[in-house]
């Protein structure tokens, strides 16, 4: 411990759990927030600092950057699902009128339909479309395996080359052995096999980038989750310097997860530019967004769960196939949310090669899958060994924040009414069901903030990284009012611009409990160098002086206004860096949420209805409620529409995405939604001087979880693959009938 | 081949030169500057792109821009009177109804066209009307509050937002 450092005490956890902790902390880091602290701005429902921006139609996404003597970019892309190029040839696109220039990918084979095989530039976008049409390539067209059953089969087309099969991952899992033995001893083993589809991220503003160069300084607009990341990988790929280049990511319409990299398309645009001599913009368009920008990988999950008479928990296996397109990483997590001995587990994942576009990470990647297949299993061992599936989790669930959202939520979806498994009966059915989720969200380094007071008593905060729509700009603005003692109108916040201190890339939901500790801290930092000029003008000890309420007076009011104070600053203006420290002790190691769905099946046309979800969450203290349940309510619609809708669907033939457009690829629209009941805890998790967590992910985890344990309730059969269309309710219910 | 066009847009008169085959969101927002109105799928299935024109909403992606001559385009740039917002801009910030507010634009717009018509719509009525709108992002629950507020607010049922947002901050947050 250094002379400069102090012990602060802490008061962890929430109402139901408190949990006293003694820290040592530097002298530049503010006292963390905890339970017993009182706030005037974090918690409030405030509208988005950026909020008037977007409703006037002001706010500058990627897609709106139009520079004089702009250049459109795109592609020519391959028709084949599997193919060798022979040649490409755009001698002909180039003499189309306003076509300036082309580029071949240079590539040998093909693995999907629709990779892109050229670019090329044009004065329009019906001239790049002609040009694109004119681009002569040539292939010899291979055997391909698009569907996971078709590269699943025997003897099926090889997706890589240099791969003996298809499949590839783990053998036998660790704890195989044990789990087999146990199971064996088990008093109830209950085995299914659970099937999640494909889902693609369908953000509203599609990939998209814009680059224009002055010398050799590059300016990049994009689309993107991560300013820096994208400003590293331009630079690798042109092999420039990263000085030279700034990204700029102003407003963005939606990422989740399909856009941390900087993706070929902006590179590319960069090269265009620069053998035009023009700047160039490539948006994709909507097929291409289904297609080549990433999504979420499907499974296969076979389980065995083990269960004991009395409902505790055994063994647990799983052997989890998945698809990550020609890419890597299809894992299904199962997190393991409730009680398992951590050697009662045995996790087998395969990965299955298929001839499509490579999978992103989307939204809590692999948790849904896990979830679904986790949530169901727990379900029919409830029914098994008859016990309420309620209570089978809470007697297996040692989270103290989700045993009260079990309660909590039992009560407000009236669960004391849920009737047996299949009891309902009529054309309508209805059923409750609940899913449980776990999330990390902690964040952590590699966040850094300016905070400015100036002498007009204006504050401005500033980070590099960019917000992409869940309101990371406000959350740093709120942050910095309360430690001013400011209303929110003073601060003015700035994001998206890499020429601004580093911050993380949006995933994870680390980006606010990343960038707000480095917030407040920048602003505790500035607000102490104001308060010594205070302190000094007005005779008192500058330790003596808070910043409550617009002024810096002492407990006994002496003191100025803000405004009056900042009049003294000489200099023009107070100015000071934040950074994020490590995280320190936390009361949990991630999040906890519960979700509760109650459904109304149509038993004649097997059409589910969701009725109600409520949804409860918790993420740290929460810094803006608006906000907060808006990404519960958003995490919670793709969590149905994942439960009930959205399926790519991959043609056997031809291997081309049927349905890569709005129509047949259902996006949940208004009339789908259902009542969203959403309560937010407040929890005191420390771990930074904010104690604020993510909630960007966990909301999209057990909706499809709760959803499936609904339908189950009401028709007395489970529908064990995702989506659960009418097809798939309806076989469940006849499939029940005839065990009749 | 490009074609001199007379568009009348937000009010104003705007002469742009376009070529013929060019889509009313093309013409708004590469040759007017007009970059509120929003490009999502050019398929005419999202609405991102939703104008309104002699107060109908339509898919700019869908109508020629040449189909719009003599006839009334309003876009979201139209929507508040010099610095006072419109009713619904103003709900749609205050309540949270834009989140990354790519779909906002096209969502004004047709819940404009909406409240014109029909101020004191229910939830079903809004629903209706939106369901051609899509948003990725906010669970829509906010945009119909946003919608149905703004529409009370305009016959004077209800107070502006902003006095429900100040209420409730002043109440600062509750642990637990
Ligand atoms: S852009 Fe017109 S409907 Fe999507
Ligand atoms: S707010 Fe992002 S699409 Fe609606």
């Amino acid at each position: 411990m250094s002379i400069e450092d102090r012990k602060v005490k802490l008061v962890l956890g929430f109402a139901a759990d408190r949990q006293e902790v003694e820290l040592t902390i530097p002298d530049e880091e503010p006292t963390p927030w905890d339970l017993e602290s009182k706030f005037s701005v974090v918690g409030g429902k405030h509208a988005r600092v950026d909020a008037l921006a977007k409703v006037t139609g002001r706010a500058k996404y990627t897609h709106d950057i139009n520079l004089p003597g702009m250049l459109f970019g795109g592609f020519a892309r391959c028709p084949h699902a599997a193919a060798e190029i022979t040649s490409v040839d755009a001698a002909e696109a180039l003499l189309v009128p306003g076509v300036k220039a082309a580029i071949p990918m240079t590539q040998d084979r093909v693995r999907y339909a629709g990779q892109p095989v050229c670019a090329l530039a044009a004065t329009t976008r019906q001239a790049l479309a002609a040009g694109i049409a004119k681009v002569q390539a040539v292939y010899k067209v291979l055997p391909h395996a698009a569907r996971i059953d078709q590269a699943m089969a025997d003897a099926a087309p090889l997706v890589h080359r240099n791969q003996q099969s298809n499949l590839s991952g783990s053998g036998q899992p660790r704890n195989a052995e044990t789990v087999a033995a146990e199971l064996e001893k088990s008093a109830k083993v209950v085995r299914a096999t659970a099937r999640t589809q494909v889902q693609t991220h369908a953000s509203m503003e599609t990939h998209s980038s814009v680059a224009k160069w002055d010398g050799d300084k590059l300016t990049l607009w994009t689309s993107t989750q991560a300013t820096f990341g994208v400003r590293s990988q331009v630079a690798d790929a042109l092999r420039i310097p990263e000085a030279n280049i700034t990204v700029i990511c102003d407003f963005m319409g939606g990422g989740f997860g399909s856009k941390f990299g900087a993706g070929y398309f902006t590179a590319i645009a960069a090269r265009l530019a620069q053998e035009c001599g023009a700047p160039v913009k490539i948006a994709l368009d909507r097929r291409e967004e289904h297609t080549d920008t990433g999504n979420r990988p499907d499974s296969i999950q076979e389980m065995a769960l083990g269960v004991s008479t009395d409902g505790k928990l055994g063994a647990y296996s799983v052997k989890i196939h998945g698809t990550p397109g020609i890419g890597r990483g299809a894992g299904a997590r199962n997190p393991m949310i409730y009680d398992f001995p951590r050697e009662m587990r045995a996790v087998a994942q395969v990965e299955v090669a298929t001839n499509a576009g490579p999978q992103a990470a989307m939204r809590a990647p692999g948790h849904p899958q896990g979830s679904f297949a986790l949530e169901t299993i727990m379900d029919l061992a409830a029914e098994a060994i008859g016990m309420d599936p309620l209570e089978f989790r809470r007697i297996n669930d040692s989270n103290p924040v989700r045993l009260q959202q079990y309660s909590d939520g039992a009560k407000r979806i009236g669960w004391e009414q849920r009737r047996k498994n299949g009891s309902a009966t009529g054309r309508f059915r209805r059923g409750m069901g609940v899913g449980s989720s776990t999330w990390g969200g902690l964040g952590g380094p590699q966040a850094e903030v300016d905070c400015k007071i100036f002498r007009d008593g204006s504050v401005q905060v500033r980070n590099g990284a960019q917000d992409i729509g869940t309101g990371a700009k406000t959350v740093m603005a709120v942050v910095v009012a309360e430690e001013l003692g400011l209303p929110l109108t003073k601060v003015s916040a700035f994001m998206g611009n890499t020429s601004d201190p580093i911050g993380p890339a949006s995933g994870g939901s680390t980006t606010a409990p990343s960038i707000a500790p480095a917030a407040r801290q920048a602003a505790y930092l500035a607000g102490r160098e104001l308060k010594a000029l205070v302190a000094k003008h007005l005779g008192v000890n500058a330790d003596k002086l808070l910043m409550k309420a617009g002024r810096i007076s002492t407990a006994e009011g002496k003191g100025l206004a803000f405004e009056e104070a900042c009049r003294l600053i000489q200099s023009g203006e107070i100015s000071a860096r934040g950074k994020r420290r490590s995280n320190f002790r936390t009361y949990r190691d991630g999040v906890a949420g519960v979700q509760f769905a109650e459904v109304e099946v149509d038993c004649e046309y097997g059409l589910v209805r969701v009725v109600r979800i409520v949804a409860l969450q918790d993420a740290g203290i929460i810094i803006n409620r608006l906000q907060a349940e808006s990404q519960v309510n958003g995490g919670v619609i793709q969590g149905l529409a994942y439960a009930l809708m959205e399926e790519r669907v991959m043609d056997r033939q031809r291997g081309h995405q049927l349905n890569a457009d709005f129509e047949a690829y259902k996006v949940p629209g208004m009339k789908d939604m259902p009542e969203i009941e959403c309560v937010l805890y407040d929890i005191a998790n420390g771990g930074n001087n904010t104690s604020v967590c993510g909630i960007g992910e966990p909301t999209c985890i057990p909706t499809a979880s709760a959803i499936a344990g609904a339908i189950h309730n009401a028709i007395g059969a489970r529908v064990l693959s995702l989506p659960m269309t009418a097809d798939k309710v309806l076989a469940a219910l006849a499939q029940r009938e005839s065990g009749k | 081949m490009e074609t001199a066009l007379k568009l009348n847009v937000n009010g104003e008169v705007r002469q742009v030169l376009a070529p013929a085959n060019h889509s009313l969101l093309e013409v708004l927002r590469e040759r007017c500057g007009l970059t509120g109105t929003k490009h999502g799928c050019e398929l005419g299935e999202c609405g991102a792109c939703t104008v309104l024109l002699d107060g109908e909403p339509v898919l700019a992606c869908l109508v020629l821009a040449v189909e719009c001559e003599d006839r009334r385009v309003e876009t979201v740039e139209g929507l508040s009177n010099g610095a006072a917002l419109h009713p619904l801009q103003q709900a749609f910030a205050d309540l949270g109804a834009a989140q990354c507010g790519y779909c906002t634009p096209g969502m004004l717009m047709t819940a404009k066209a909406l409240l014109d018509s029909n101020p004191l719509a229910s939830e079903m009525e809004v629903r209706e009307a939106l369901a051609g709108n899509l948003c990725r992002c906010t669970g829509y629950w906010k945009i119909v509050e946003a919608v149905q507020w703004a529409g009370r607010m305009s016959t004077g049922d209800m107070v502006p937002p902003q006095c429900l947002r100040e209420r409730n901050a002043a109440g600062g947050c509750s642990h637990g």
